[in-house]
């Protein structure tokens, strides 16, 4: 980080033009691990998912590389989820400000955020997102390393392979339906969103009208952690 | 099928009707498996081996006949051995000999994600297509027979084929010629059928078989392979001959209902995030806009 990108003294902060850190660089790395395998997965899941969308196999170097990188990029995946928990977990935690921001979430949803109490460093939502990736990761790395090793479940265990066609195929859709509404409020819906993510900087206004809480906890902190 | 292309339409010179004008042949083939008269001399098993190219493995002793608990990538054709008691006391030592079934609905062709990597023939024939196989092993989840296995060395599954290449070529698969008892038979599926019905018949009037009977299983619409048994309430006792089998109904769901609920799930979302931007918008931060005006769009 260079002084010029990141706020200098706690008194500057305040000010609409100042920029607050958001997202460290390893935060950022890890976001973009998890993002990049995920649509790599997204990718080659959808081929094997159906006859319609086997075409998405031949971009990625046809049906045969595909299946057999889709378990190792799963693993990364895997192992990027979990690290972002370590990191975050503490920030997921459901706070009973969430729950008044749940409840008020419908403004949200129509842009009228100035009726909205105050919350943390993430929504409502994000947190949902969270720990619908992180419970569904679990669930697709159990179900897919019967998937990857079919051959080795004895016949009597047959079951364990119908179980985990239907585990991997339920979650995988569940995690689809967030990952798109990850990325259409993070890139086209939340401006300045995207941006955070990069260059992991964000202006205090924004800090303030999304993440009041947050905004005067690192505020008020010098100087700001990161 | 190239039968299909030999029917006689017109000869020349012929007064009257053409002779066998409008015969058709019939194009499904079918297995038939004696239990009966098997005596477990795996001259089959070698047979297999021989003709598709593949050198004897390495053999398993569990205290039995057997060669191997089950089928290999590399190892189409097994008898299974199967010490059974019967209710009177008396010891059977049944002998099937087990491969793939080639069921008309077959599970594995149903399971299978990638395009013509397995293909039924007019014939009823299952083939696997290495060459488009991506070695995902969903046929193996798909087949209720536990016949289709995963080499790790191709990264490919493999299975009998009953003999594709020499049936096209008006041959007989390797194993029925190699059968030195006449246990197995090779033919339509009718002429088949029929055989296997008046042996069992036969064992049922005249060698106290009461059960005796044809396992073509319902479940999977039939199968071009076959078996007569002596009693046909027990299955499993031959080497673990499901008693009904069917494709895994998780393997149904998935590739039928699931897909297109799916499907729509997904299209649903990304046409949902479409019209939510539509009506409500981008989220600004009221002070970054240029004239000053926050809130609402």
């Amino acid at each position: 980080m260079s002084a010029s990108r990141t706020i200098s003294s706690p008194q500057a902060v305040g000010g609409t033009g100042d920029r607050i850190l958001r997202y460290t660089l390893g935060e950022r790395v890890n976001h973009w691990i998890a993002g990049l395998s995920y649509i790599y997965l997204l990718i080659t899941g959808l081929a094997f998912w159906s006859p319609y969308m086997f075409w998405l196999a031949i971009l990625v170097g046809g049906g045969p590389t595909a299946r057999f990188w889709h378990p190792w990029i799963g693993l990364l995946f895997a192992a990027s989820v979990l690290w972002m928990c370590k990191i975050w977990r503490r920030d997921m935690v459901v706070t009973e400000a969430d729950r008044a921001w749940q409840r008020a979430i419908i403004h949200y949803i129509r842009n009228e955020d100035e009726d909205l109490p105050p919350i943390g460093r993430f929504n409502y939502g994000q947190k949902l997102f969270f720990w619908l990736m992180f419970y569904g990761v679990i669930l697709l790395a159990l179900s897919g390393l019967v998937l990857w090793f079919t051959e080795s479940i004895p016949w009597s265990l047959r079951w364990l392979r119908y179980l985990a066609i239907a585990v991997h195929v339920i979650v995988a859709l569940a995690t689809i339906g967030g990952f798109i509404i990850h990325v259409y409020m993070g890139t086209a819906m939340v401006r300045g969103g995207f941006n955070s993510i990069i260059r992991g900087e964000v202006p205090a206004a924004w800090a303030k009208m999304h993440h009041r809480l947050w905004y005067n906890q690192v505020a008020g902190e010098s100087p700001i952690k990161k | 099928m190239s039968q299909a292309t030999l029917e006689v339409r017109r000869i020349s010179g012929h007064a009257g009707p053409v002779p066998g004008a409008g015969v058709k042949r019939e194009y499904e083939v079918c297995k038939l498996i004696d239990t009966t008269t098997c005596i477990g001399c795996k001259a089959c098993e070698v047979a297999c081996l021989e003709w598709n190219g593949y050198t004897f493995s390495e053999t398993t002793f569990n205290n039995s006949y057997q060669t191997m608990p089950e089928t290999a990538w590399n190892y189409w054709n097994l008898i299974k051995f199967n010490e059974h008691q019967r209710e009177d006391g008396s010891l059977m030592l049944l002998m099937r000999k087990d491969q793939c079934m080639h069921c008309e609905e077959p599970g594995c062709l149903e399971a299978c994600p990638a395009d013509g990597a397995i293909v039924q023939y007019a014939n009823g024939i299952v083939d696997f297509q290495q060459d488009h196989c991506i070695g995902c092993g969903y046929c193996v989840t798909g087949c209720p027979f536990n016949i289709p296995k995963f080499s790790p060395t191709a990264k490919k599954v493999f299975k009998c084929t009953l003999c594709a290449d020499r049936v096209s070529q008006g041959l007989e698969p390797a194993c029925i010629k190699a059968c030195p008892t006449g246990c197995l038979h090779f033919g339509t599926k009718t002429e088949m059928k029929d055989l296997a019905e008046t042996r069992a018949k036969q064992l049922r009037e005249h060698s106290g078989f009461k059960d005796a009977g044809v396992y073509d299983p319902p479940g999977v619409g039939g199968t071009h392979v076959i078996y007569v048994l002596h009693d046909t309430t027990k299955p499993d006792a031959y080497g673990g001959l499901p008693a009904d089998p069917h494709i895994p109904w998780v393997v149904k769901l998935w590739k039928g209902p699931a897909k297109w609920i799916g499907n729509l799930a997904m299209l649903g979302g990304v046409i949902g995030v479409t019209l939510h931007y539509l009506r409500f918008g981008a989220k600004r931060v009221p002070e970054d806009r240029k004239d000053g005006k926050g809130g609402r769009q």
